[in-house]
């Protein structure tokens, strides 16, 4: 048994909330964010960003940030867009989304940026 | 309007059945078999024959024929072809007036077009390799209670399958021991558990008991992950009554998605099922026992690019569909095709993938294929290039049978359909089954649950080879 790990995961321990896609790996880097939204730009998707206090993240609606940026395919615009949420709410988790609205659905959805979690 | 005169006794079929010239309407129902003739019987007579005996004809000439128009009302069979690489059977192509079905009926497709034909002594062996539904008819199907985007949006699962994994051992756990292995996957990642199909209502484990623990299970790993949950609470019970009563107990607890095994409980009953899903907002999982029976046969029986169009018909958010890299029958380009005909809104015709016919499905919902069946880790990317997003990935032993229990297993699978994803996003589908070692490998440095899956299962393949190819891979 020495080998084995125990499941670190708790309702006490806030850090063990998830916030889907994306979520079981480590941040993303600035780098692997850019990757993700030249994605979103491909797929022809309307990228959008919401963010939302760590705790009520299991709300399916989040604070929008502005309107989805649609038609827009410049990935520094919606970087900085992104950017822009963070710094305005940095306690909160922002979301990138691509909206596909031949699907009427959204194509993805990620968290790029973690608030802290708080009891 | 041309007198016919009634004269008793047996016409060869292909007199009244065999229409070469015929050109299917729009709203036909087209259907091709795949005939293996007696010995002696012609090509056109042996079509001929099954396209009457799924319609209207019988052995003789009776009396009543000439009260109505049979001519209007009869099968034709309109084309024979070749089967690659197979001289023992060749393909007739027959259409079906539209009126010959209720609407909305898939039973009442299905009485006709592989009844009594089935057993016809002049042929030796007969398969329904595919069939056409005019969207004339799809429309009057209830079709998926939800589809795939309701679905999405209901969980709030985007940019990734859906994760899932069926409790084991099969039979014999208690409602309270099973509840804890739903538990233990679900806190680790996984976004739905699942019933085994023969779990029903056994002494064991009444079905009740095991509703209630589960759900527990439910709310529990909800509130501990932050993320939504499901687990499908199998309905499928001895009687249509007691089947629903079973949906609407997992409706007052709270359940958002329930499951039916639609070929052994039946179509009248899944259909029926489907439609209360419908009605109340429930997501629909359907197993497939049996269908192996049907389809596994190459030239016997209901080819399951058929089976899965009646589901779609009848109605179901998930389907099972093969893995083609796990324990189980399918050929890939053969499964290529049927889960597009699960998911899509208009399927061409491509022999090349098994697909004899256009088939349009309007505006009807999609359904979720299902892969489940021996896979584990190490077939993370190849599912994610052969499924893409729009599947659900269920690992079953790939979860439980993890050295370090069920959430650790759940953990390590979602780790690597992430990885796998953010991959695919960054560097595209192509080409993600060559870099899938690395990718897991990498992504397995910060998942010591995934490096530990890894070199578990590090040598299991299923590399036997299929036993229902599509006939062109016999050229």
């Amino acid at each position: 048994m020495s080998d084995m790990q125990d499941y670190k995961s708790s309702l006490t321990d806030t850090s063990s909330r998830k916030f889907e896609t994306f979520s079981y790996l480590p941040e993303m880097d600035k780098d692997s964010i850019r990757a993700q939204v030249e994605y979103i730009v491909s797929k022809g998707w309307n990228p959008a960003v919401e963010h939302t206090e760590p705790q009520n993240a299991f709300d399916h609606y989040w604070y929008m940030w502005k309107l989805p940026m649609f038609g827009e395919t410049n990935v520094d615009t919606i970087l900085a867009e992104a950017d822009a949420c963070h710094a305005a709410h940095p306690n909160n988790h922002v979301r990138l989304i691509g909206y596909d609205n031949y699907a009427q659905s959204q194509g993805t959805s990620m968290v790029i940026y973690r608030g802290p979690m708080k009891a | 309007m041309a007198v016919k005169t009634y004269s008793a006794g047996v016409k060869e079929y292909r007199e009244t059945y065999w229409m070469p010239d015929y050109t299917p309407k729009d709203t036909d129902i087209l259907a091709c078999f795949k005939i293996t003739p007696q010995p002696g019987v012609p090509r056109e007579e042996a079509a001929a024959a099954v396209a009457a005996e799924s319609s209207t004809g019988t052995w003789t000439t009776v009396w009543t024929d000439l009260l109505t128009d049979l001519d209007y009302y009869k099968g034709r069979a309109y084309a024979i072809e070749d089967v690659p690489g197979d001289d023992t059977c060749y393909y007739a192509f027959v259409a079906y007036p539209i009126d010959l079905f209720e609407e909305g009926s898939v039973v009442n497709v299905f009485t006709s077009l592989v009844g009594n034909v089935f057993g016809f002594k002049a042929i030796r062996a007969l398969r329904l390799e595919d069939v056409r539904f005019p969207l004339a008819y799809v429309m009057t199907c209830n079709g998926p209670p939800n589809g795939i985007q309701v679905e999405r949006d209901k969980l709030n699962k985007y940019g990734r399958a859906l994760l899932g994994c069926t409790i084991k051992p099969k039979l014999g756990l208690s409602a309270k021991n099973y509840g804890r292995a739903v538990y233990e996957c679900l806190r680790g990642g996984l976004d739905l558990t699942k019933d085994d199909e023969n779990i029903n209502s056994q002494p064991f484990m009444r079905w009740n008991h095991r509703f209630d623990f589960v759900m527990e299970a439910i709310h529990k790993a909800e509130a501990e992950t932050g993320e939504r949950k499901g687990h499908y609470l199998n309905c499928t019970a001895p009687t249509p009554e007691e089947m629903y009563k079973r949906a609407e107990y997992a409706k007052s607890l709270g359940a958002p998605i329930i499951m039916h095994d639609y070929l052994t409980g039946g179509f009248t009953a899944n259909t029926g099922l489907a439609q209360w899903c419908r009605d109340n907002g429930m997501l629909l999982h359907i197993h497939r026992a049996m269908h192996a029976v049907l389809d596994r046969n190459p030239h016997h029986g209901i080819h399951f690019r058929v089976l899965a169009k009646a589901l779609r018909l009848s109605g179901g958010d998930h389907l099972h569909s093969g893995t083609v890299v796990g324990k189980l029958e399918g050929d890939r380009e053969a499964t290529l095709g049927w889960i597009d005909i699960m998911r899509d809104s208009f399927i061409k015709e491509d022999r090349s993938r098994g697909i004899f016919f256009d088939q349009d499905w309007g505006s009807m919902p999609g359904v979720f294929p299902v892969a489940s069946g021996g896979i584990h880790v190490w077939h993370m990317p190849a599912l994610v290039t052969i499924f893409g997003d729009d599947a659900c990935l269920q690992f079953g032993g790939g979860t439980l049978g993890h050295p370090w229990g069920n959430a650790a297993g759940a953990a390590a699978n979602r780790v690597a359909l992430e990885a796998c994803v953010e991959d695919r996003n960054k560097n595209g589908a192509e080409g993600l089954e060559k870099r899938g070692g690395d990718v897991l490998r990498q992504a397995a440095k910060s998942s010591p649950e995934l490096a530990a899956a890894m070199e578990t299962w590090k040598e299991i393949k299923f590399e036997f080879d299929t036993v229902d190819k599509l006939d062109v891979s016999h050229k």
